[in-house]
């Protein structure tokens, strides 16, 4: 398949996944952050929590309705850009999204109009009940769509069917249950959960920077800062996790994460480096022109043991015999072995020679675990991109330490001092409203970007995954869709920025 | 409980399914028919053009998740249809896409300060996605019938055979008549649901206005498009797996299931009743019954190109990588695992039209929408 197809299909996937990922994070945390005000103002019946729900709620819809735009766009690109992937796949992958559709997102759309247009139509309960509903529907639906994820990473729970010439699915919960799928989960909606914290501490210390709303920006500021205090610990710990997972079960991924090219034991992490962008795996030129270290933190982190071994991207990609890594060449030979077999296989059903074919069914049994590794040419294939995924995971890992700060000490000034005063916490937490997207979407690179080639992990790499179609026609659609999310965006963004102007009480 | 059942009939369960989705989308397709409306039975009125457009608002996202789901239910059930035909008619579905996402952000975007295009520009957008939309997917489905030029090759991966890939269906009549069909079905099915879920005298009048034209206009373009249906051949498959071409395939799947044609007749019969008692006897709640006959049909017409031997997305570039439901299948395995999850639909209908009753105990006033309160579109 021609590169430059892939390369386009790649760059519409990814505009498509990174436009979608601006709004879909907001709308999983405030859709949280709505209901409990709500709950307050249902157990409490004081009207200012209402009129607290309602405001955040316009801002919430104006949001909602570009996330699923962009969204019914991914679900739909997995056929129109990834024919070849999709058929490869699509036993096990079309099932969480199918079960997305019929478990979360009719329990989402159902009560979002409930949510909006039944104030004085249902009861308080049953409004109470809608607005946590569609909270749980968009986080169920977040969940199967990472499981598909999850299962793109560590695909596992399937067996490969040299006839139909797919991945079946053998185990359900192996696939819904898998631990990248669960850690994957917990730290994505993690991220949703921060930014719409940050968000509702934002805009509030915007009212209080302008001594505008003083009481209700206080009172969002206070639920908004407790939930994301909350929940941005929680997403230290997912991270944990995730890092673990990536360890165990992606190791090129977290060698290109912290620019790791010697294995080590008790290996230190980097908090701050600077890459050298003349080194390469076959050279001797120092990795960093500047890092600052917190020793044995990248073992422990990695896998929990403060003297394990953790491999760099040289014995990943030559092998390394005392640690028992096979190299990246021995894999692509024995994918290779792989990919003949299957064509022995086909041959000789053809020709109707079923021992024969049985032999080579055997064969291709054997190697099926380098399936993928066969349509490499060269071990360095294995690489990701190692600055982009260095700087987004460290970039993201600063943020998330941040996040956690600001809404310590948020909570804190709320709390015991008068916050009003405190300007320089005021500005930091209306500026940290978009530091919490960049957060997101470089831990939306560093997942993706980090585990090239693969489409799948190990068994399928982007080069034969795409569409087979001219180049042009992915060109086209690329700009067209960057430029009608982007009029979107700027749509969105011009609205909700007049709506916070006119803020709760419609201006007066 | 389902895997007592054999992989074919778990096959035929699917695409029964997939028959019921594309029923109700088809039926839920009344909001798009409904913004084609906007114009026409507003009139220039401010505040009746508000009324409509929150009476559909309101139901918007079903529908598109109804797309969502059937999107969905494809993948799973039948991932080498998804694989083929949403790789391959690329601008077709390209089309859809890009007018489904000018719907989303139409609603709750038009009325807001600020907007950026201006509330005409979304007014636009809604009318392409009711008119545009419509009638493209409606060609899309009539491919099933009609066919398409692919070629799987021997890794199930698939190669579309025309340079215009999917914007070629636009050359054939018998795919534009049912795209036209389609949009004139929508509409008639809009204006009963404006009629039932409004209180306003000049909308219903206006909206039973709209169907007596509709209605004479679809029936000419239907009955074009069953004409062509029952006099064309079809592509049938043998118990090899043999496809080939056999005359009037699809007037004989009725025959020899009379069943499904019984169900195709009972749903057109509903679609006239309903329209009839609307104009006639101007009674309000006639969607009902409307949307009942729409989903029968539709349902009907899926079924009758997936089962009795028939390929349903035949290929006219090399006829024996034709897909049928046994050769597009999911394995038995994730068929019957989505089987089970299919055993919530019923709960999930029951929610939606209790969320649905509750919300619609009220028609929609004046008042309503002009009340400084109202979270309006």
């Amino acid at each position: 398949m021609e590169e430059s197809l892939v390369d386009w299909s790649r760059a519409q996937f990814a505009l498509t996944a990174i436009y979608h990922f601006l709004f879909v994070p907001l709308t999983l945390g405030l859709s949280f952050i709505i209901a409990i005000m709500e709950t307050i103002y249902v157990k409490t019946g004081q009207e200012k929590y209402k009129k607290m729900t309602k405001f955040w709620m316009t801002l919430f819809a104006i949001n909602f309705a570009i996330g699923v735009a962009t969204g019914i766009i991914m679900e739909f690109e997995f056929g129109t850009n990834w024919a070849n992937y999709s058929w490869f796949v699509g036993d096990i992958f079309g099932a969480p999204l199918a079960i997305e559709g019929i478990l979360a997102f009719f329990m989402e759309s159902t009560f979002f109009a409930v949510m909006f247009f039944g104030w004085d139509k249902v009861s308080k309960g049953f409004h109470l009940l809608s607005t946590w509903l569609v909270a749980i529907g968009s986080n169920l639906s977040a969940f199967w769509i990472l499981v598909a994820n999850g299962w793109m990473q560590y695909p596992v729970g399937m067996k490969f069917n040299i006839d139909t010439v797919r991945n079946e699915m053998v185990n359900f919960w192996d696939v819904a249950l898998s631990p990248v799928a669960i850690s994957k989960f917990l730290h994505t909606v993690g991220s949703g959960y921060v930014i719409g914290a940050l968000f509702v501490v934002g805009i509030s210390a915007w009212y209080l920077l302008k001594k505008r709303e003083v009481a209700f920006a206080k009172s969002s500021m206070l639920v908004g800062a407790t939930f994301g205090l909350i929940v941005s610990i929680f997403l230290a710990l997912s991270g944990d996790e995730s890092a673990h997972q990536v360890a165990l079960k992606q190791p090129v991924k977290l060698a290109a994460m912290e620019g790791l090219y010697e294995g080590k034991e008790a290996a230190s992490i980097v908090a701050i480096g600077v890459l050298n962008s003349k080194k390469t795996i076959d050279n001797n030129e120092k990795t960093f022109h500047f890092e600052l270290e917190i020793p044995y933190a990248l073992s422990l982190l990695s896998y929990h043991n403060s003297n394990a071994f953790v491999p760099g991207l040289k014995d990943l990609v030559y092998g390394n015999e005392k640690y028992n890594i096979e190299s990246a060449k021995e894999k692509i030979l024995k994918g290779k072995i792989a990919l003949e077999a299957f064509k022995q296989y086909k041959k000789y059903i053809k020709e109707g020679n079923t021992k024969k074919a049985n032999d080579a069914k055997f064969v291709l049994e054997s190697y099926i675990n380098y399936f993928g590794y066969g349509y490499l040419t060269e071990p360095k294939d294995i690489i990701p991109p190692i600055s982009l995924t260095f700087y987004s995971f460290h970039l993201m890992v600063t943020l998330g330490g941040w996040f956690i700060l600001l809404f310590a000490v948020v909570l804190f000034l709320l709390l015991k001092k008068d916050i009003t005063k405190q300007r320089f916490w005021l500005y930091a937490s209306m500026y940290s409203i978009p530091l919490g997207y960049i957060a997101a979407e470089a831990g939306w690179i560093v997942a993706e970007v980090g585990r090239q080639p693969w489409a799948i992990q190990d068994l399928m790499p982007v080069g034969i995954a795409a569409t087979n179609i001219a180049t042009a026609n992915v060109q086209i659609t690329f700009w067209l869709f960057a430029i009608l999310f982007t009029a979107l965006l700027i749509a969105e963004l011009k609205i909700m920025a007049k709506q916070i102007k006119i803020g709760p009480n419609g201006g007066h | 409980m389902f895997e007592n059942l054999t992989y074919l009939q778990l096959q035929q369960y699917w695409w029964i399914i997939i028959s019921l989705l594309g029923g109700l989308f088809a039926f839920m397709m009344f909001i798009q028919g409904g913004q084609t409306l906007l114009g026409k039975i507003s009139q220039g009125d401010e505040t009746l053009k508000t009324m409509l457009i929150n009476s559909l608002g309101r139901k918007w996202e079903l529908g598109f998740t109804t797309l969502v789901l059937f999107g969905g239910a494809l993948f799973a059930a039948f991932p080498l249809f998804y694989s083929t035909s949403f790789g391959g008619a690329y601008w077709v579905w390209m089309g859809i896409l890009f007018c489904f996402i000018l719907q989303a952000v139409s609603y709750e975007f038009r009325t807001k300060p600020n907007n950026f295009f201006g509330q005409k520009t979304y007014e636009i957008f809604l009318y392409i996605n009711g008119s545009l939309g419509v009638f493209l997917l409606g060609v899309a489905i009539a491919t099933f019938f009609s066919g398409s030029e692919f070629y799987i090759d021997e890794r199930n991966f698939s190669y579309w055979q025309n340079s215009l890939r999917g914007l070629e269906a636009l050359s054939n009549p018998f795919n534009v008549l049912l795209g036209i069909s389609l949009l004139f079905l929508v509409r008639i099915s809009a204006a009963m649901y404006f009629i039932n879920n409004i209180d306003n005298i000049l909308i219903k009048k206006r909206s039973i206005n709209s169907i007596k034209i509709d209605m004479i206009v679809f029936l000419v373009f239907f009955l074009n498009f069953l004409y062509m249906l029952f006099t064309r051949s079809g592509f049938s498959y043998d118990k090899n797996a043999h496809i080939f071409i056999e005359k009037y395939k699809y007037l004989n799947n009725f025959i020899d299931m009379p069943f499904v044609g019984l169900l195709f007749i009972l749903g057109i019969i509903l679609v006239i009743i309903s329209v009839f008692n609307t104009v006639e006897k101007q009674k309000s709640c006639c969607i009902k019954t409307g949307g009942v006959g729409i989903v029968l049909t539709v349902m009907a017409l899926f079924l009758n190109v997936g089962f009795n031997g028939t390929s349903y997305y035949p290929s006219l570039y090399n006829l024996q990588s034709s897909l049928t439901i046994e050769n597009s299948s999911g394995s038995e395995y994730t068929l019957v695992v989505m089987s089970y999850v299919s055993l919530m639909v019923p709960f999930v209908i029951a929610y939606i039209a209790y969320a649905w009753f509750q919300m619609d105990k009220v028609k929609i006033t004046k008042e309503e929408i002009m009340s400084k309160d109202a979270h309006n579109y």
